[in-house]
């Protein structure tokens, strides 16, 4: 993988006309052939960010170069390699599949080519819908006619936005399938999420965005790590007032009165230590009723993520 | 120049037009067709003939400007409004078109649907009046210079709207009675003084009169001043574009 940046943000800001800023001078690197999650919680400046790259909301301040093109002096060029699939389900109820995607072909300035428009809707499993109305489609169906719209014109680069929010497991495993098939030849992606496994699976690096602000890129794994904490809580027959010595070496905490230990474990480690901690907790001589794992949410990172910045 | 996206859209306007025959061009034709039957047959008759005009024949370069006008206006506005509507509109600001491809081929989409219609009311016109048309390239240039004003007009108004209700506003509430006050169905000559110099206020008397120029060769107001007013709306409208796209009035935030 190539490390020189095929998109290079620097220094952009947002303000909208509410007054509202959406981006807070964001700058960030994405490597050519990668696949980049950018994760947040609503209203972070996601789709914000990704709108800006793509000539849709105009930068108030900063730059974005797509492979050496300004999205601004020289977009033609910029837009071109781009590929879009939106958040929203948006799509001409009229029209049927085939014609909505060669119409995308044609927008983006590439010719004519039937062969790879057939391509695009079988990979998408939308074959045999090619000659369907976009209204008679269900909405998973109309996902996957948007992203056969942005890989109609053979994009270098593709922006995914909330792709998989509320679309079925199936879709979900051909959507990373797929995506991963595009990376194999090349293309570059951009996904926002705010389901941490989908970033997980899917992603080479993560950008977290909060507030208008990139506040952390990693490499996933390296992220992962940090991240991934777990924590297993067991509730006690009966309460212990301090924990016992023998099981000093697993860091527990007691909660609730003592009815409740806490054991807190990485999650990508190989080895949990839960096995043993349950034999000497056996050994000693404690039981529990019920035991529960919890691990932390999305967005206890981000405030974990926040305040540390502070 | 971005080709194939100018005939991408282009080709996805017209695709809507046939798909939306009935509502584009049969009704058109047949509100024309009823005009001529109440004004031309019913009522025209007992109306005396002017310079050798029979009435009839004398309101058909006014119906078929008044379906111009607003035809243009509604077809362009609803082309771009849509989009924005249905949100769809992200595509094309995402594309690699630039904004004189996109109107060339929104205005040019409108400007053709108009153009069509012009000429078939003119041929379900011929079905009721005898037609005569005295100078033919002047009355294509009237035709089309119209059709492309207007669907400019159109196309801004659909930029402008931020609900449908703005979309009928300006057709229904200007458009419409400027062009029943403009001498579409009698020379502004025939005013008393005082409502003939306030009509010479109202542009569509300029457009109505050159074209009608075209037929019969009679007119209110001489036809390079019809020609000028015409060139003159084209001018104001392409600035407004102009304008729009410099700012990204109500497409880019």
């Amino acid at each position: 993988m190539s490390m020189q940046p095929i998109i290079t943000i620097s220094n952009l800001s947002k303000t909208y006309a509410s007054g509202f800023q959406a981006l807070k001078r964001v700058s960030l690197d994405i490597r050519r052939g990668e696949i980049f999650a950018l994760l947040g919680p609503n209203g972070a400046g996601k789709t914000t960010l990704i709108s800006t790259v793509c000539g849709i909301v105009k930068p108030t301040e900063g730059s974005v170069l797509v492979a050496g093109h300004d999205i601004v002096a020289d977009y033609r060029a910029a837009r071109s390699m781009i590929g879009l699939v939106p958040q929203e389900l948006t799509t001409d109820a009229f029209e049927s599949v085939w014609a909505t995607v060669s119409f995308s072909r044609g927008l983006f300035g590439k010719s004519k080519n039937a062969a790879h428009i057939e391509e695009v809707l079988k990979a998408l499993s939308l074959w045999d819908k090619k000659d369907n109305k976009l209204m008679t489609l269900s909405g998973g169906m109309k996902r996957r006619v948007l992203i056969a719209k942005a890989l109609s014109h053979e994009p270098t680069i593709l922006f995914l936005d909330e792709p998989t929010a509320g679309v079925d497991v199936e879709l979900r495993r051909d959507m990373w399938q797929l995506v991963r098939s595009l990376q194999e030849r090349g293309v570059t992606i951009i996904l926002t999420t705010h389901y941490i496994d989908e970033a997980e699976e899917m992603a080479d690096r993560i950008g977290v965005i909060s507030k208008g602000e990139i506040i952390l890129v990693d490499d996933k794994a390296e992220l992962m790590r940090k991240l991934g904490k777990k924590q297993l809580a067991l509730q006690l027959e009966t309460p212990l007032e301090r924990i016992p010595p023998e099981l000093v070496a697993y860091n527990l905490d007691l909660a609730s009165d003592g009815s409740e230990l806490i054991y807190t474990y990485d999650a990508q480690g190989e080895r949990s230590g839960i096995l043993a901690l349950l034999q000497d907790l056996n050994g000693a001589g404690i039981r529990f009723k019920d035991l529960q794992t919890t691990q932390s949410s999305l967005e206890d990172i981000f405030v974990s993520l926040v305040s540390k910045k502070k | 120049m971005n080709i194939h996206a100018v005939r991408a859209i282009y080709r996805f306007e017209m695709a809507r037009t046939w798909r939306t025959l009935m509502q584009s061009i049969i009704s058109p034709v047949i509100s024309t067709s009823l005009y001529f039957v109440v004004f031309g047959a019913a009522i025209g008759s007992r109306i005396p003939e002017s310079q050798g005009i029979s009435y009839g024949a004398f309101i058909v370069p006014g119906l078929i400007m008044l379906s111009l006008l607003t035809q243009s206006i509604s077809n362009a506005s609803f082309g771009i409004y849509f989009p924005k509507f249905t949100g769809t509109i992200y595509e094309l600001l995402s594309a690699p078109v630039s904004y004189l491809e996109i109107v060339v081929s929104y205005v040019g989409a409108a400007a053709t649907k108009s153009i069509i219609l012009g000429l078939i009311i003119l041929a379900t016109a011929g079905l009721f009046v005898p037609l005569q048309v005295a100078h033919p390239w002047w009355m294509i240039l009237f035709l089309v210079l119209t059709s492309v004003t207007f669907s400019l007009f159109g196309f801004i108004i659909g930029i402008w709207a931020d609900g449908f209700e703005k979309l009928q506003v300006i057709p229904l509430l200007v458009i419409t009675p400027l062009t029943f006050l403009g001498g579409s169905f009698y020379s502004i000559d025939i005013l008393p003084p005082f409502w003939r110099t306030l009509a010479l206020f109202n542009p569509v008397v300029y457009l109505i009169s050159g074209f009608r120029w075209s037929f019969y060769g009679m007119a209110d107001v001489s036809v390079g001043v019809s020609l000028a007013m015409t060139l003159g709306f084209l001018a104001l409208f392409m600035a407004i574009v102009a304008w729009i796209f410099k700012t990204g009035y109500r497409l880019k935030a």
